[in-house]
């Protein structure tokens, strides 16, 4: 059990955090033909669509309440109304996120409420589910906004769901009376949570479909934010996504899938209301986290693992005796939110490495179970500090961190948000046994290249080598040499 | 070369097994051999030479699979690194162009690199096709102002070893004595230390780990001519007549070079290793002795003195770990038993070692460390090598590159002994490499893990059951 540090400094010098708001933005643009709209000024929704725009190198669907000085003071609850209202005729949005930022909940707004207000001063889209949550930017982080986000969701989806007409009868322990769980045999919830990239959800769905399952990922930014050209030429709305008609039938589904710690309170939720078992994951990285996740499949769809799956098990395991001659007693620092920072740790302390500086930008309760002997809520700073105190021998953070890691003279493993120098790092898939192979292959090239195992070249005191050479021996060419 | 020629480099009146059958350079049998060719062994025992354009006569095959593979390191120049092959054509060979192309060929690299000097290996190819390859290299000396040296290796005149010696022979006849050392330099000279030339054969700076022990040879006021070859200059080859002694480092293949430097210069020459502690203090010992300076040898006890304690420090914390540890040995010639040593010191059982490739002297070698009960392996298959680790219950297995991947796919701990490693193990300092690298690899998780079977799996898993 990891001793978790205090931010103890009134300075956050090179920010790991990203915001609430921002992580709630994550969650909606995985739905699809939604928008969210922050309910703040309009610099805290442009700043966040820079941030996606740069990240995923795609167009990002984000709106604002544009709270100004006016509203700010007096009341910006027009605003939402306003905005909801230009939003739903505009662009006739199948869902539309509406998360807060620290203006408007220092200001005090009340958002369920507006939403209500919404709905009666406009009862022609009462069909436009709008999604409120509470997401300020002075706590938490991107992860525990997407987490509200996601658990907001299923609040609004399942909560003004009508009944089923036929309601099954009474099912097992764990389902209530109008338990539809297992209506659609073959449908599995996904909880897919923000440590998760766009190719990392293609992926899972495709294990899912290996067992014969229909995945029902929310939110399904594999298929939002996975960067493919349409016919369409642009859209306010996002392009592809959890259908919002499915979001409803996530109770008729036989399991649900819950993938990292943050999403266990909207996994409670989801499982409160529905009555569908799941099945839960901390990480997807590393032998035995998808060796559970696998497992569960096989016990969801009670069928063998797949001939090819369990290829993919050998070949991570091959993986794992080649490179753990790099790996063993690396000395490992990682800074990232707290389902990716567990993950990580975990990962490559299995593989024999230390866990030497554990940063993460905000508290989460698996902080706690960090394979490292500290975790220090704080920034990039707190963790160069430590990764220098303890000899560290490679980082693994954000793009953020390239400096960090320059100047510590070791390299980055680029992985969490954002990743603006990377092409492709936000579609790189990290989970699965293949994802966790590329994993232990990228580190240990890294640590390879970057070695400084070698012993420093000595030339004697002695070394006849001044003088009496007739050529320079270069190793490059001589120019305008042709033959 | 000439059937006469091979027959003299086999006849080694240095080596000790010369006069038994020559199990150290026994004929390969189709179909049941491994190992590399006289070109592979050429190329190996002087690529390290780095100011050098080496440049690899034949077709692709021989060049294109092997060129820049190798761990040496070098301090200066990095041309050694750059491949270099005439890639013979069909026409070519059918034309018989080979000799005017390796002839433009060495003038290209001549006038694109400007090396010190030119190696050309020959291959079988134009062995067979019958290039003259001393004539072309002479003519292409002549025109370029280069030395060019032609290393008559082709592949089929037979084993690895063979090769060796062929590199060895080709620097005697054609490098060595062509140039006299410096004077020592001023700045370098210091009182009451007579400066003592030495040379070190066959010492190839794997991985820059003759770094390590390099600096306590200048401590010492040992200045070594030349090491043949890792990290060297053409020019130092050139000077090597004029070492007072010679070592021939941790392996046989370049014997004939320190036999022929004591025939013809009167060198007296030892045979050591640098691998462990015990060997590297007995390879400053033995320079002192022949060299017979009284200062040096107390100087020499006080260098040993220092390091061994200050060595034994550092390494009191991986002796904890490695403690018990049974090894199984499985490597070539000399390392069967001059690693045993390191290991020893390390604190770790030798239960048993592979003698496929050593000497009858090497097998004495052996019995003398790790006394009669010493398990000897001789059949080096990867069944005969996995079955030997799960009867002798190792916990570790140290082995050549090529049996890495035999270990690692039976899921057993492994250390790579050879030239294509990536770590330095040499000295002093070497061994807190070595103990780190071995405790890396026995405490690794990820045996536990890939012995493991899945949790859907009903039957068990492969792999061999390890001991303690």
């Amino acid at each position: 059990m990891a001793e978790i540090l205090k931010r103890n400094k009134a300075l956050a010098v090179n920010p790991l955090k990203a915001s609430q708001p921002v992580g709630a933005s994550l969650a909606f643009l995985g739905i699809n033909r939604a928008i969210p709209m922050m309910h703040g000024s309009q610099g805290c929704t442009a700043f966040g669509k820079v941030f996606f725009v740069r990240h995923f190198r795609e167009p990002i669907p984000l709106q604002t309440t544009a709270m100004d000085q006016v509203s700010t003071v007096m009341s910006a609850d027009e605003n939402v109304i306003e905005g909801l209202r230009a939003v739903c005729e505009k662009s006739k949005p199948a869902l539309i996120g509406l998360p807060t930022t620290g203006l408007s909940e220092t200001q005090g707004t009340d958002i369920k409420r507006l939403v209500k207000d919404f709905y009666a001063a406009h009862p022609e889209f009462a069909h436009i589910p709008v999604v409120p949550v509470n997401t300020p930017d002075f706590t938490g982080c991107l992860e525990s906004g997407y987490a509200l986000a996601v658990k907001a969701v299923l609040e609004v989806m399942l909560l003004s769901t009508n009944p089923h007409p036929n309601p099954l009868p009474l099912a097992g322990e764990g389902a209530n009376a109008k338990s539809n769980v297992g209506r659609r045999k073959k449908q599995v919830n996904v909880l897919a949570g923000s440590f998760l990239t766009p190719g990392d959800v293609e992926h899972i769905k495709e294990l899912v479909e290996a067992f014969g399952l229909r995945p029902l990922v929310l939110p399904d930014i594999g298929d939002s934010l996975d960067g493919h050209l349409t016919e369409m030429e642009s859209s306010p709305l996002t392009l592809g996504g959890t259908p919002v008609s499915e979001i409803s039938t996530v109770g008729e589904s036989i399991a649900t899938l819950v993938l990292g710690n943050s999403m266990f309170e909207a996994a409670d939720f989801l499982k409160i209301q529905t009555g569908v078992p799941d099945y839960r994951f901390d990480s997807l990285m590393g032998l035995d986290a998808v060796d559970s996740f696998v497992a569960a499949l096989a016990d969801i769809s009670a069928k063998p693992v797949p001939e090819k799956i369990e290829r993919q098990r050998a070949q991570l395991q091959d993986a794992m005796v080649d490179s753990h001659f790099m790996l063993g007693f690396a000395r490992i620092a990682i800074a990232a939110d707290p389902d990716l920072l567990y993950g990580y740790a975990r990962l490559v302390t299995e593989m024999g490495c230390e866990v030497v500086a554990a940063v993460a930008p905000a508290r989460a309760n698996i902080l706690n179970d960090v394979d490292a002997e500290q975790v220090a809520i704080g920034d990039l700073e707190d963790m160069e500090i430590a990764a220098r105190r303890n000899g560290a021998q490679l980082v693994i953070s954000n793009s953020h961190a390239v400096e960090t890691a320059r100047r510590l003279g070791v390299p980055l493993l680029r992985a969490g948000f954002p990743q603006y120098d990377l092409l492709g790092g936000y579609q790189r898939l990290w989970v699965g046994y293949r994802g966790t192979r590329q994993t232990l292959f990228d580190l240990a090239n890294l640590l390879v290249e970057h070695g400084h195992h070698e012993p420093e070249p000595y030339v004697s005191i002695y070394a006849q080598r001044t003088t009496l050479q007739t050529g320079e021996s270069r190793a490059t060419p001589a120019a305008g040499q042709t033959h | 070369m000439q059937a006469k020629d091979i027959a003299e480099l086999l006849n080694e009146p240095a080596c000790t097994h010369n006069t038994k059958s020559k199990s150290g350079c026994a004929r390969p049998k189709p179909g049941a051999t491994a190992g590399g060719c006289s070109f592979d062994g050429a190329q190996i025992a002087l690529l390290p030479i780095a100011d050098v354009a080496h440049i690899v006569h034949g077709p692709i095959a021989c060049a294109g699979s092997s060129w820049d593979n190798r761990g040496t390191r070098s301090s200066g120049p990095t041309l050694y690194r750059i491949g270099m092959t005439t890639d013979l054509t069909e026409q070519d060979v059918i034309m018989g162009r080979g000799e005017k192309r390796l002839f433009h060929a060495i003038k290209q690299a001549v006038d694109s690199y400007a090396p010190n000097a030119v190696f050309v290996y020959n291959t079988c190819v134009p062995a067979l096709t019958g290039d003259d390859i001393g004539a072309v290299c002479k003519a292409a000396a002549e025109k370029t102002g280069v030395p060019v040296v032609p290393v008559d290796c082709a592949g089929f005149y037979g084993t690895k070893n063979l090769g060796n010696r062929i590199a060895g022979e080709a620097m005697f006849k054609y490098v060595v004595g062509t140039a006299e050392p410096l004077p020592v330099p001023v700045e370098a000279q210091r009182s009451g230390i007579t400066v003592h030339d030495v040379n070190l054969i066959g010492e190839y700076n794997i991985a820059g780990e003759f770094w390590n022990v390099l600096p306590l040879f200048d401590e010492l006021g040992l200045r070594i001519l030349c090491t043949l070859s890792g990290d060297a200059r053409f020019r130092e080859v050139q000077t090597m007549h004029r070492a007072e002694a010679n070592m021939v480092v941790c392996a046989k293949a370049l014997l004939n070079v320190a036999r022929k430097l004591q025939t013809d210069y009167r060198t007296p020459y030892f045979e050591g290793s640098f691998y462990g502690v015990t060997d590297t203090s007995m390879a400053f010992r033995e320079f002192a002795k022949l060299l017979d300076d009284p200062s040096l040898t107390e100087r020499t006890e006080a260098l040993i003195a220092r390091e061994e304690a200050k060595i034994n420090a550092a390494l009191d914390p991986w002796r904890e770990q490695l403690r018990g540890k049974r090894v199984l040995l499985y490597t070539g010639g000399v390392k069967s038993w001059s690693i045993v040593s390191a290991l020893q010191d390390l604190g770790l059982e030798v239960v048993a070692t592979g003698t496929n490739k050593s000497t009858e002297e090497d097998k004495a070698r052996i019995r003398e460390i790790m006394g009669d009960k010493t398990r000897m392996i001789t059949d080096g298959s990867p069944k005969a090598l996995l079955g030997a680790v799960k009867d002798y219950q190792a916990d570790i297995l140290i082995a050549g590159g090529r049996n890495m991947y035999t270990a690692l796919k039976a899921r057993i701990p492994f250390l790579d002994i050879n030239q294509e490693r990536e770590f330095g193990y040499e000295g002093y300092s070497g061994m807190v490499e070595l103990a780190r690298q071995l405790a890396l690899t026995i405490q690794s998780p990820v045996w536990g893990a890939v012995r493991k079977p899945s949790p859907w799996a009903k039957a068990g898993v492969p792999g061999v059951e390890l001991g303690a």
